[in-house]
């Protein structure tokens, strides 16, 4: 019996009258990478947001493990080290070294001394490849490295579960692929991850499932196979193809 | 030329002390500003409704009425009330209060700029929303706030001088007295106004001293994307 990690029941998220989504349902088992395609709008971003509760649902519940983090009382701070998240746009902390990115929530959110999290930190930043970029500012780095930065940021925390937003789409094509290559190894590792990307040599190499939302419904979800080679839906046959074209496009033109 | 010169001589230990005065001004100014300015922004930014609306009031009317009528309010108003100040404390308070109003509406300028983004990023690794601000937004924003700021000790220096008017013994009444004095008071109050030149240039320098200092290479470019 495989082990869910998250669960998400019912969950329903209004921004006023604008209803993201409704009466979402979506399971995440231990150590799987699920991968979340869509339009644009469809309001995969707001779910990872809901998620690590950045925002508040407006119904509907949220488990990790056996933990109902949606419920009253529940300590967000404590929650969200548990649940890590890479942002399109990487969010480093611009005043911090990419060391000080990966040691501030060891030292002031576990409390961890200066040298064990400078340690952890420093084993991180090699986890990403980036141990000899530790006192660059973010300024400094390519956007590829801040985003594998990000990563390492969020891998510190030691969380149960890995959301990524779309963390290659800001990326200039040729350095989408060291961004790739650190998740498909955390992927090996057994990290759990729930991935909202375009790249789809990743959705078909790396995923467990993958799931298609369009205008806040799960229309279609399944193995790489049967939603690349028998999805159900013509929705979803003809999304994957236009997201196949589009991208394929953009990789033959970096070369 | 000569006699001019000559003033600095006569009166060099006046100017010297009333610069010390003038300097001591500028700084409580500055301080009392700064501290209350923060507190300002941060309630702007973060509060709840009825503490954003405080604040906005506050700024508000601080920085729509003349300075000179805070600090007679201050020091000839208050004490009917039962509030009475020394000199020096009025001067402080007058020149605080007002420099708040002023110092919170570049901070808040910037914090909006940092925006919310980074404080998206600050909480997804489980800080608390006081322990972002603290260790993110706020030096990222007090960086970036650091060169339209600097404005404000030096407009600040400069507008000390009012407080002459309550016998606050500054620069300024150190001039009056020595013109008083002499009767030359185009030549006094040049050689004031030189010794003004020199703190605000000293000053200036302290500023963009502080600016190199406390500079991330790079960021700027990340903040001006
Ligand atoms: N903070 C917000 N306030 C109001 N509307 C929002 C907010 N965030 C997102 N939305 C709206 O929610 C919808 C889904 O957005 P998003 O989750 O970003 O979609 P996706 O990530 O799939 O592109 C969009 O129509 C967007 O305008
Ligand atoms: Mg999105």
């Amino acid at each position: 019996m495989p082990k869910p990690i998250l669960t998400i029941k019912n969950l329903t998220k209004t921004y006023g009258k604008n209803v993201i989504f409704q009466n979402l349902d979506l399971t995440v088992n231990e150590g799987n990478t699920i991968v979340i395609i869509g339009p644009s709008g469809t309001g995969k971003s707001t779910l990872l947001r809901c998620i690590n509760l950045l925002t508040r649902p407006n119904s509907g519940q949220i488990w990790l493990d056996d933990l109902e983090i949606t419920a009253k009382g529940t300590d967000e701070d404590q929650v969200r080290q548990h649940i890590g998240m890479v942002f399109q746009n990487f969010l480093l902390f611009n005043h911090l070294t990419a060391l000080g990115n990966v040691k501030l929530g060891l030292t002031k959110v576990k409390h961890m001394s200066e040298e064990a999290a400078t340690q952890k930190a420093m084993h991180e930043l090699s986890r990403v490849g980036l141990a000899d970029r530790a006192n660059h500012y973010p300024g400094q780095l390519s956007g590829g490295q801040q985003q594998r930065v990000g990563i390492a940021r969020a891998l510190a925390m030691d969380p149960r579960v890995m959301l990524f937003d779309e963390p290659t789409s800001a990326l200039d094509p040729e350095l989408i692929g060291e961004v790739l290559e650190v998740m498909r190894q955390l992927a090996l590792e057994g990290m759990t991850m729930l991935v909202v990307t375009h790249e789809m040599g990743f959705a078909r190499e790396v995923a467990d499932r993958i799931v298609f939302m369009e205008k806040g419904y799960i229309v279609e979800e399944g193995s790489p196979d049967e939603m690349f080679n028998h999805p159900k839906f013509d929705r979803t046959r003809e999304f994957l193809w236009k997201i196949t074209e589009l991208y394929g496009k953009k990789e033959k033109e970096a070369k | 030329m000569l006699t001019w010169l000559g003033y600095f001589k006569r009166f060099g230990m006046n100017f010297l002390r009333g610069a010390g005065v003038t300097l001591e001004l500028t700084a409580m100014g500055l301080a009392i500003g700064f501290v209350l300015g923060l507190l300002l922004a941060l309630a702007r930014c973060y509060g709840p409704k009825w503490l954003r609306a405080t604040a906005a009031a506050y700024i508000a009317v601080f920085r729509g009425t003349p300075l000179l009528v805070q600090l007679f309010i201050i020091y000839y108003g208050l004490p009917e009330l039962g509030i009475a100040f020394s000199q020096t404390t009025a001067a402080y308070l007058a020149l605080g209060l007002n420099s708040a109003a002023y110092q919170a509406e570049y901070l808040r300028g910037s914090i909006n700029a940092i925006g919310d983004a980074q404080m998206q990023a600050g909480r997804s690794i489980g800080l608390s929303k006081w322990q972002t601000i603290c260790h993110i937004i706020l030096p990222q924003a007090l960086r970036l706030a650091l060169p339209s700021w600097s404005n404000e000790p030096i407009s600040l220096l400069k507008t000390t001088a009012i407080v002459f008017l309550i016998a606050v013994q500054d620069l300024m009444a150190e001039g009056k007295r020595a013109a008083t004095a002499t009767f030359d008071f185009v030549g006094i109050y040049l050689a004031v106004a030189v010794v003004y030149l020199v703190m605000v240039f000293l000053l200036d320098a302290l500023l963009k001293f502080l600016e190199r200092k406390t500079k991330i290479p790079g960021m700027e470019l990340e903040t001006r994307r």
